[in-house]
This record gives C-alpha cells, sequence and structure tokens, in this order.
C-alpha cells in the first residue's frame, strides 16, 4: 500500500462526499444537497415523469374491509367505487397522498407553527404569530371534541389518517416529492390533528385578516381622531344590494346587545385628537382581503330546460399544487363529485345524484382584541372587573433548523390566548398586551357539514348539514332537481353592537364582552324566491335593519354582487354556457360609477396632452377588464393615484402604515357632494385643494407611469396585471408566470396578480347531472409531471371541462377512463 | 501485443464493472446516494491497474452511467423537470449544463474513489 497516495485520495474522496451531502447557504437560501439532488437513481431525475405513463396498479391493504376501484380519467381525476364509506376515505387519503403529498404536509405545517422546523429561522414570526394566535390550540379543541362526542366523525378521520399513512409506508426513498429533495426534510406520518389543522388555516384563511385588521384600524383611528375616521372609513355603502334583498323583514331579535356606557370615550375614543405614532415598518402578513367568492342558483323559472343551475368559484390564492383536487367519492350511502382539499376527508364544494352546494366566505367579524392589564411581568394576574385574576400557562416550543427551540410562554385568559405582550409584539400592536378572542378556538364541525352535504338528498339535509358549521362563517348556496334553491348565511357569528369589535376593547371590563351568539334561526337566510335566484358575492348579507352588526364596510365588497344580482336579474331561458359566460365575466361595475365621477371632476383643458390622451384612453374604454384592453389600465392607475391624492396626505404623516379608505368612500362622496372638504391637502398650509385640484393632480401623475408602461408595450391589462400562479414556496422556475387572462378587484371574473377563482364549477340539475368545472392547476402536485398544471392555460381562456360523473358500469366503458388502480384487503 | 490488450481489457470490464454495480447498488433507495464509491473502491483493488487508468476507469463508469441514465429520462420526460430545475440552479435554464454537471458529479466521485482503491492494495 502507498501510504501518502491513500490517505491523501481517501480524504479527498471523503471530503467530495461530504461536499456534495450537505447543503449549503448561498445568497441566504439553503442549496439542496447537490450529489443528493443530482444522482439519477435518488435525486430529482426520479421526479421526472414519463410523458405516457401508466397509472394502473394494484395495492393490497390490510386496513379495507372490503375492495375498492378507482378509475382514473384522462385528466387524472380519480372515481372512487368502495363497498363502505370508510373505506372510500381510506382511498382517499391514499390518493390525496399518491398526488399532493407534499402540500398536505406543508400546508399543515404552517399551519401548526412548525415551519423553522425545516426552513430555518427566517419563519419563525410566522410560526410564533400562528402560536400565539392558538392555531395549535383549536386544532386540539376540535380534536377533543370529536374523540369525546362524534364517534361517526372520528371513524372517518381516522379511516382518511390511514390511507395517507398506508402511502407513507410503501413510499420508497428515492421517490420522495420533489420538494423534499429541494428543501432538504423528509415527511411525517399523518395524524387526525393535522386535518384539523388544515381546517384552522382555512378558517384563518377567510376570518383570520381581523389580527391584523384590528390593530390597523384601532392605529388609524388614534391617529386621525374619531371624526375624521368617522368620514373616511364608513360602513354605509350608498349602493349596496344585499345577499338577502333589502325590504326583507328581520324577526325580532332574541339578542339585545348593549352598548357599554363607557364606549364613547374608551373604546370608541370620540374625545381623542391625533395621537403619535413612533415606529417604522411595513403591514405584516395578512390573509388576502380578496379571500372571498362568488355563487348563485338559478330556478327553473329562469333556465331554458326548466331545471335548477348552481354555480360556485371560490377566490383564493393562485398556488401550485392547486388548494383543491377533483373527484368523485361512490359508496353505497352517496355518489358524490367536487373540489376536495388534500388534507381532509370528503368533497369540499360539489354535487352528488340529487343536489348542488356551492360556499362564498361571510366576512362576518369572529375575532376580536382585548387589552389586557397585568399585575406584573410575570403576567400571572389580569385585572378583570376590579378583580385580580389568575391566568394559565400554554407553553407551545418552535424547533429551528441549526439554531436553538424557542419556546413561547402564553398567558391564556378569559378571553383568550394573550397573542401580543412584550415578549411578542410589531408595529401594529405597539408593545401593547392583547388577548384575541375568535370563534376558531372553539372545536370546529367542519367534516360533519360535509359529510352530511355530500350524502344530502334533499333541501331539509342541506339545512342538517350547515346548521352545524360555525367557523369560517359562510354562505351556503343549494339547488336540488327537484327545483329548490336557497342560500343561507352560516356560522357562529357574535351578536354585536354597533361597531363593537372593529377595534381593541377594553380587556379589563366584561361590559365589552361578546353579548351571545345569534342562533341559527335568525341567520340570513332565502328559500326559492319570486325573483327565481340565490347568490353572494361576499356584499353585507343585509341591509341595516337588521338587528345585528355584521363589522366593517372593507370585509364587504360592494361591487361584484352589485354585477351579478343586475345580469341575473335579466337573463332567462339561461344554459350553462350562459353560466360559465357570467362566471368569466369581465365587465366592471364600480369604473361604471367611477369613471363619470372621476369626468365630473376634470377639466380636461387643464391637463398636460399627454394627460388628455391617457384620459381618453380611458373614456373610449367599454368598460370590460379584458386581456388586451388598454382602457382597463388607464383606468386603474388613473383612479389609484387620485385616491391617493386625496388621502394621502391624511395617512402620510403616520409612520406606521394605515387603514386604506375604501373606494366606495370616495366614489360616493363625489357623487353626492362636490365639496369634499377632505379633498384639502392638510400639508401645504397655504392653500385649500379642492376635489377638482386632486384630481388633476392625480391624473398628471398617473399619466408619468402610464406613459412609462406604454413605452416598454405594458399597457394591455393583462400585461400589466402578470397574473401568475405561484408555487407555495414562491419558486418562480415552479411557478406559472404571466397568465394572459384579465378580471380583476370588483369584477365576477376576481383575478388579480396572484389570487382570484381557484375552482369554477357550473351544475346544471339535470337527471343525469351535467357539470362543468376547472381550477388553475392540475391533478398531480409533481412539477415533473404533465398533469402538474394542465388546466391552467384553458382556465385563462375560460374555458371549462365536462366534469365526469357516472355510475361504475358506465365509467368503465366511457372512452375518457384511462387507469384503473385496485385496492384489495388480501 | 499481449500486455497492451490486457491493459486495454481491464480497462473496459474496470469501466464496466464500475457502472453495472454502481447502477445495482442505486436501485436500493435505503442506501445513500454515493454508495457507489464502495464499489468502486473495491472493483480499484480487485481489477489492478495504474492510478490514473483506474481513475479514469471508475470515473468513466459512473460518470457515463448517470449521464445516459439523465439522458434517457430526460427524454422521456419531455424535458419538463430539468427545465425547471436548470432555471432554479443557477444554469440559466440550460437542460445541457444540468446533464452535464449530473455527468460530471458522477465521474469525479467516481474517479476519486476507483483512485483511492488503487493506492489501497498491496504495491506488487
Amino acid at each position: 500500500m502507498r501510504i501518502l497516495p491513500f490517505i491523501v485520495t481517501t480524504l479527498a474522496t471523503v471530503g467530495l462526499i461530504f461536499t456534495l451531502n450537505r447543503q449549503w447557504n448561498l445568497g441566504g437560501n439553503n442549496t439542496p444537497k447537490i450529489g443528493y439532488f443530482l444522482s439519477p437513481q435518488h435525486g430529482f431525475w426520479k421526479n421526472a415523469e414519463k410523458v405516457n405513463a401508466n397509472f394502473d396498479a394494484s395495492i393490497i391493504a390490510g386496513e379495507l374491509k372490503g375492495n375498492v376501484d378507482v378509475y382514473m380519467d384522462e385528466r387524472l381525476v380519480p372515481h372512487i367505487y368502495a363497498e363502505n364509506d370508510q373505506d372510500a376515505y381510506f382511498v382517499q387519503g391514499f390518493l390525496h397522498a399518491k398526488f399532493r403529498l407534499w402540500q398536505m404536509d406543508f400546508q399543515t405545517r404552517a399551519a401548526s407553527g412548525r415551519l423553522s422546523e425545516v426552513l430555518g429561522s427566517r419563519t419563525l414570526v410566522n410560526d410564533r404569530k400562528f402560536r400565539r394566535l392558538g392555531m395549535v390550540y383549536g386544532a386540539e379543541e376540535t380534536e377533543k371534541y370529536i374523540n369525546e362526542h362524534n364517534p361517526g366523525m372520528k371513524e372517518t378521520v381516522d379511516a382518511y389518517t390511514a390511507g395517507v399513512n398506508a402511502y407513507l409506508k410503501q413510499l420508497s426513498p428515492e421517490d420522495l416529492p420533489f420538494e423534499y429533495k429541494l428543501l432538504n426534510y423528509e415527511p411525517e406520518q399523518w395524524t387526525p390533528k393535522k386535518t384539523y389543522l388544515f381546517l384552522m388555516l382555512m378558517s384563518y384563511d377567510l376570518t383570520g385578516r381581523a389580527s391584523v385588521a384590528d390593530l390597523q384600524l384601532t392605529n388609524t383611528r388614534d391617529y386621525l381622531g374619531y371624526d375624521l375616521f368617522e368620514k373616511m372609513y364608513t360602513n354605509q355603502q350608498d349602493s349596496l344590494d344585499p345577499i338577502i334583498p333589502k325590504e326583507t323583514v328581520f324577526a325580532s331579535p332574541s339578542i339585545k346587545p348593549i352598548t357599554p356606557m363607557s364606549a364613547d370615550s374608551l373604546y370608541l375614543k370620540k374625545n381623542n385628537s391625533n395621537a403619535s405614532v413612533v415606529v417604522d415598518g411595513a403591514t405584516p402578513e395578512s390573509p388576502d382581503k380578496n379571500n372571498g367568492s362568488n355563487n348563485w342558483a338559478v330556478s327553473g323559472s329562469k333556465t331554458k330546460s326548466g331545471r335548477p343551475i348552481l354555480c360556485s368559484d371560490p377566490h383564493l390564492g393562485l398556488n401550485l399544487p392547486s388548494l383543491w383536487y377533483e373527484m368523485q367519492i361512490t359508496t353505497p350511502t352517496h355518489s358524490t363529485y367536487g373540489a376536495s382539499f388534500p388534507g381532509s376527508p370528503a368533497v369540499i364544494i360539489g354535487f352528488n345524484d340529487n343536489i348542488a352546494w356551492g360556499v362564498t366566505n361571510a366576512g362576518r367579524d369572529v375575532l376580536d382584541y382585548y387589552e389586557l392589564k397585568f399585575k406584573d411581568n410575570t403576567q400571572k394576574e389580569y385585572l378583570l372587573n376590579g378583580t385580580w385574576t389568575p391566568t394559565t400557562n400554554r407553553q407551545e416550543i418552535i424547533k429551528v433548523k441549526d439554531s436553538a427551540d424557542v419556546v413561547e410562554n402564553i398567558a391564556m385568559t378569559y378571553w383568550g390566548p394573550t397573542m401580543y405582550d412584550s415578549h411578542f409584539k410589531d408595529e401594529q400592536s405597539k408593545g401593547r398586551n392583547l388577548a384575541v378572542r375568535w370563534t376558531g378556538h372553539n372545536a370546529s364541525t367542519s367534516v360533519e357539514t360535509f359529510y352530511k352535504l355530500n350524502r344530502a338528498k334533499n333541501y331539509d339535509d342541506y339545512i342538517n348539514a350547515i346548521s352545524l358549521w360555525k367557523c369560517p362563517g359562510q354562505n351556503f348556496v343549494f339547488a336540488s332537481k327537484t327545483g329548490d334553491i336557497a342560500i343561507k348565511q352560516q356560522g357562529s357569528f357574535v351578536a354585536r353592537w354597533d361597531r363593537q369589535g372593529d377595534f381593541i376593547m377594553p380587556g379589563i371590563d366584561s361590559s365589552y364582552d361578546w353579548q351571545g351568539m345569534i342562533p341559527n334561526e335568525e341567520n340570513p337566510m332565502m328559500k326559492n324566491p319570486e325573483r327565481g335566484f340565490v347568490s353572494s358575492a361576499n356584499q353585507k348579507s343585509v341591509d341595516s335593519t337588521y338587528p345585528y352588526y355584521l363589522g366593517t364596510a372593507s370585509s364587504f365588497p360592494l361591487y361584484r354582487g352589485i354585477s351579478v344580482n343586475k345580469r341575473l336579474a335579466v337573463m332567462n331561458q339561461i344554459t350553462p354556457i350562459d353560466m360559465q359566460g357570467l362566471q368569466t365575466d369581465n365587465y366592471n361595475v364600480f369604473a361604471e360609477v367611477a369613471r363619470p365621477a372621476l369626468n365630473k371632476f376634470t377639466d380636461l383643458s387643464k391637463l398636460s396632452p399627454d394627460a388628455q390622451r391617457m384620459v381618453n384612453e380611458m373614456n373610449r374604454w367599454d368598460l370590460n377588464n379584458n386581456a388586451n384592453s388598454k382602457g382597463t389600465t388607464a383606468f386603474k392607475i388613473i383612479w389609484d393615484s387620485v385616491e391617493y391624492a386625496v388621502w394621502g396626505d391624511e395617512i402620510a404623516g403616520s409612520k406606521i402604515p394605515l387603514t386604506k379608505p375604501e373606494a366606495f368612500v370616495l366614489v360616493d362622496q363625489m357623487n353626492r357632494d362636490s365639496n369634499f372638504s377632505i379633498a384639502d391637502d392638510i400639508r401645504t398650509k397655504d392653500k385649500i385643494e379642492t376635489l377638482k385640484d386632486q384630481v388633476q393632480l392625480g391624473i398628471e401623475k398617473a399619466t408619468k407611469k402610464l406613459i412609462a408602461l406604454e413605452k416598454e408595450n405594458k399597457l394591455a391589462w393583462a400585461i400589466f396585471k402578470a397574473t401568475s400562479v405561484n408555487h407555495l414556496t414562491k419558486t418562480p422556475a415552479l411557478s406559472r408566470l404571466n397568465l394572459s387572462i384579465g378580471g380583476g378587484v370588483n369584477i365576477i371574473n376576481a383575478t388579480t396578480e396572484n389570487h382570484g377563482p381557484s375552482w369554477r364549477m357550473v351544475v346544471h340539475l339535470t337527471d343525469e347531472i351535467e357539470a362543468y368545472g376547472l381550477y388553475p392547476g392540475g391533478q398531480s402536485g409533481n412539477p415533473g409531471s404533465p398533469y402538474y398544471d394542465t388546466f391552467i392555460d384553458s382556465w385563462a381562456a375560460g374555458k371549462y371541462y365536462r366534469l365526469l360523473f357516472l355510475p361504475k358500469a358506465k365509467l368503465i366503458t366511457n372512452e375518457r377512463t384511462k387507469w384503473r388502480i385496485q385496492f384489495k384487503n388480501a | 501485443m499481449k500486455s497492451n490488450q490486457s491493459v486495454v481489457i481491464k480497462f473496459l470490464i474496470g469501466t464496466i464493472v464500475s457502472a453495472l454495480l454502481a447502477y445495482a447498488i442505486g436501485i436500493y433507495g435505503n442506501l445513500p446516494w454515493w454508495s457507489f464509491v464502495i464499489s468502486n473502491f473495491i472493483v480499484a483493488i480487485l481489477i489492478v491497474q495504474s492510478p490514473w487508468k483506474a481513475f479514469l476507469s471508475g470515473a468513466l463508469g459512473v460518470g457515463l452511467l448517470w449521464l445516459i441514465l439523465a439522458l434517457i429520462i430526460d427524454n422521456q420526460n419531455g424535458h419538463l423537470l430539468s427545465s425547471k430545475v436548470a432555471n432554479i440552479l443557477p444554469l440559466k435554464g440550460s437542460t445541457t449544463a444540468l446533464i452535464a454537471i449530473t455527468a460530471f458529479v458522477g465521474f469525479i466521485l467516481g474517479g476519486l474513489s476507483s483512485l483511492s482503491g488503487s493506492f489501497a492494495r498491496k504495491v506488487k
């Protein structure tokens, strides 16, 4: 042996293995383990799926009671035929894991504040926030409740869990999903708690915005003083077309919330003028304001066939892999098709042999802050109604990759967990001690509602199913083959006095407590109305004669609902194609009122030639936010600029970001009152600006932006908007960018930069059920699969697929059926 | 001449055996991706070559194996994943570069492990 060369080369070999087998930090990001990642038999190459892959398979699972047949159609949608319900949910779990494992695992990690465990300290702030908000707490409450009181649901979730874990058991290391290899970690066993955590994530997405908005609004009110605040943030929407039409008479309320005596001074702070704000910062992460949806159902009186048609399109972040996974589940008790959530059993939005249903977000306020007075830094006691009351301690440990564990000690109070205090604060909380009270903390019954909707045969079953629903409040739309249509806003809603919960409330005084939850019977609802349709687009469900306060106007977009109802009111002889056209409609009803309002205050002769050109571009526009429209871009930039000119000075002086006033406030003012004193720029002491001045200023500023865009050929709406569907890690190479699609905020086709109709469904309740749908993604979560982003182009183009919903015998011989996965118990 | 032929034959055998063993070991996903280092090391001990030739035959064995596998996979996948990875790694979207560095990693590690093995055996 030649010792020296041997030692040197062996060390070099070992050194090279070491280098290629660990993550390196490059520019703030961790690389994958390069040798592993590039290995054709272990790394990413193993995820490069053959283009003509065969999905036939035969799987043996001892947990099954019987055999289950799954047929995959050409879109890779599975059609499950099981001999009993539990086997069906087992297979659903298995298939969710087979096609979307990483996403399920990642999203539940995020929900439970465990991202730092695999991504390091950069996700620590968010993890801490989620723990303190009570995301894990709520999932634990749900698990406790279901284990103790609901054996049926426990069985369902257990079967689903067993299916996911059966897949994990047979998953070889070289076949791990791509993202695990890229990010260098491994999947975990699934548990029922993870399903409940996933549902907490949906609750957060749809009701959690208040966790940031309430703080922001409190700071805004403090900064401006109440009088100015009331003008800029009024809840009064002149043109509201509520879900339940105006003129509806509501039952006398069983709870009459009493405004606390001290509210004017201690809560609304009506006597306060400007307070000072001291800290710089950006607006923290928060669920997207546009999280919402459209849904509607038209009765046979308005359709060509005489049968109802139901439509539902939820508006959420556009991500890859998609939040939704299409499937059909058939057992002896029911046969249902629709969009499911990888992470949860059952079909979430869909239809069955008898009925169809859909959801939009209710937007009601179900999350409040209470300011605490602790006795001292130990946080062991807090003041409540003059008595020092003990807290209990909830400890949560956050593991951080390549770093020490972070321990959160959360003081639990009567109101809820102490979310913000001296140990956890940001620019918005300003060091205050704040407990958070959220209906998301209460045990969730969501799984059972979906379970029952999947099996519902008629209106009574539908009402029965949704009566259990608590959080997040939704507008459930319904239609049946027998001709019923209905809509109900259902959830656990607080019986509020006017403006209760908009701001931080005093936590020392229980007169600010929630005075009750609104009984189900008093929730807004409508069945088989004269006008022949029901609809919702996140607008307020009722007008101001309803005896309970809903929440701030910013939670209830105004214009989409107006658009939907205007069109449905005049449509007749409706077909499914007409409904597809309506779901993808680009008409801008906001611009319809805002453009004339702008013109009212515009003096063309005072504008520069370029500005005149841009105003003409805006005025020539046909009010459709179409992909190739330049007028759309001109209008949007001009409007935003004018808004900023009017409000900018009021909120510019603040060093922390304040709430932006709603667009309808300015439009309503412009249409009412040309002496709008807020138009005056308070920063220019020597003169008083009028609305005309600000509009002119806004147009000129907008023109500069528009000219720059024009030079780069980016004036067309779709090019400017640059809609993208982003991978959950936001990696551009795994995302689809610059989609050619129109629409926008306030538009029925609510597609913005990376938010929009995440599932589109049109269901014609004929005997066989004629249904259409799609989502901007693909059934496979594998970026290496041809099925990763299959539907995106069709979605952008406004097309739909005919959904295959057939009894087993017919499906087997259908030309669209391609593969079969057989599950056997032995 | 006989000794030249045997040198060439040893080289070819060394290369092919390295490749086959690396492939066979690579099928077992539970073993680490770098397990071929062990098999290359052993091959270099058993098939006596000069160090340079040992290096080259180990390098080409694994390097070519990885190259061929990557090309086949990439082709059957219609370049779907390679084009994405070539944009995630700093390769400016070049799938050719991606395949090249894949082969290169196999080449260099395969070569070094065979070289170590060739120094490990006793000198005659």
